[in-house]
């Protein structure tokens, strides 16, 4: 039986019917569309799935659509004019922080997450931030790069505000 | 879709969650943040016919300062902790656990009284609660009562939770403030299941000193006489030696490497306290 949802996603309200065991993911990708949110292990593992739910990341994979009513949802797509993730993206192609690109809307969301939370990062902090964010073609060295040359970018009183 | 089908209720309050959870029929089980729970029904490990969503009862969800202790409810997240948004009576070591179990986007959905109503042998709570001689508040169809966290425990996945009860509130006392911690997990891998962990606790004022090493296949030990040794001021062999022989002795069997990890950990965390 399905059950129906209101909630927002990228900043439009939608109404959606869902199955109890649906996952946020699916309802993204499948019924949505929007397909940036990608899926790998479906267990809350690799973190290609990691979207924002009430600003907060997340992993659409284990968050049962139906447990979001009300809930406000950010994917890569509703962040295409953020600036902040647009310095992500360019830092990502210019350090080669992506090769195959599975991983990476999940990275750019993690990587954006930790970039509005934190000050100053060292590479080590960003290492322990972005582990659960796995990347089978890289070998991470271009990811935390970019990370770091994103960081490095944000203007100065973001990299004093540590909180 | 993953997961088989199930039913789904939001519960409205805890007697609520209570009254759909005592139904013997209904395979029913409690959702909290979901961080273990979902990927198990995804991968059909945990047969479920009815899902009660606890996520919309906002009881569970404040911490109250209760001056010598510290409430604090079942569906507080993990990333509460770490931001430090809720009191804290442990001298910083509760948002330095909430700070380091999984990733960020498990830590602003996964709950403390989820992760000690799992239980998981290497639950980075469990072994915290059990250490800071924390209670675990229950309420159920017989109605309400408090167990304390070392008790709480039984064994892997195992707990004093009867059919129909939920976990209400962890509560933990404040404690001395001179208290040092310690703290030492040994992973394979940042953010995952600890092979082992290890707290001390060293408060110098009153030399009293408690040790509680977890990820043991089991409920988390609470080494005593390893404790009573350091309190004691015995040599670092001697503490050493003391701990080699309560692991031994404790039943659980270990192997060998196991046994060598745990008394690693629990070498560094007392080290971290101050001690030996």
């Amino acid at each position: 039986m399905k059950t129906t949802i209101s909630l927002s996603i990228n900043g439009k309200p939608r109404t959606v019917a869902v199955e109890p065991r649906m996952s946020l993911a699916d309802l993204l990708r499948e019924d949505l569309r929007l397909t940036a949110t990608h899926l790998g292990c479906e267990q809350g593992v690799c973190g290609a799935c990691t979207v924002l739910i009430d600003g907060e990341p997340a992993r659409a994979c284990i968050a049962l659509a139906v447990t979001l009513d009300g809930a406000e949802v950010r994917t890569l797509e509703g962040l295409a004019d953020d600036p902040l993730m647009s310095t992500l993206k360019a830092a990502f192609q210019d350090k080669h922080g992506l090769q195959c690109g599975f991983c990476t809307p999940g990275m750019l969301i993690s990587s954006w997450d930790l970039l509005k939370r934190k000050g100053a990062l060292s590479e080590a902090e960003i290492r322990v931030a972005m582990s659960g964010n796995l990347c089978r073609c890289t070998g991470y060295q271009g990811i935390v790069r970019s990370i770091k040359a994103a960081a490095d970018q944000r203007p100065a009183e973001a990299q004093g505000a540590a909180r | 879709m993953k997961p088989a089908p199930f039913t789904y209720h939001r519960a409205t309050s805890v007697e609520d969650a209570i009254a759909q959870l005592s139904d013997p029929d209904a395979m029913a089980r409690p959702l909290a943040g979901g961080q273990s729970l979902v990927p198990m029904l995804n991968l059909r490990l945990a047969p479920v016919g009815r899902l009660v969503d606890l996520g919309r009862i906002d009881a569970l969800k404040h911490a109250e300062d209760q001056g010598a202790s510290i409430r604090y409810g079942a569906l507080l997240t993990h990333a509460a902790f770490e931001d430090h948004r809720v009191p804290d009576g442990s001298n910083g070591l509760m948002p330095y656990i909430g700070g380091q179990i999984a990733y960020r986007a498990v830590r602003t959905r996964g709950t403390i009284g989820g992760a000690i109503a799992l239980a998981d042998p290497a639950a980075d709570w469990l072994t915290t609660v059990v250490a800071l001689e924390g209670e675990i508040a229950i309420a159920g169809a017989k109605g309400r009562r408090t167990v304390a966290a070392a008790d709480f425990v039984i064994g892997p996945y195992m707990t004093a939770l009867d059919e129909g009860e939920i976990i209400e509130a962890i509560i933990v006392p404040r404690r001395p403030a001179g208290e040092r911690w310690g703290h030492y997990k040994a992973t394979r891998k940042t953010g995952e299941y600890a092979d082992s962990m290890a707290i001390a606790l060293n408060d110098a004022s009153s030399r009293k000193v408690r040790l509680v090493i977890g990820a043991t296949e089991g409920a988390p030990l609470v080494m005593v006489k390893t404790a009573a040794s350091c309190a004691q001021g015995a040599s670092r062999e001697q503490v050493a030696a003391v701990l080699h022989e309560e692991l031994a002795a404790s039943g659980r069997d270990f192997s060998p490497v196991k046994l060598h990890l745990h008394r690693t950990t629990a070498l560094r965390a007392l080290q971290q306290a101050g001690l030996s």
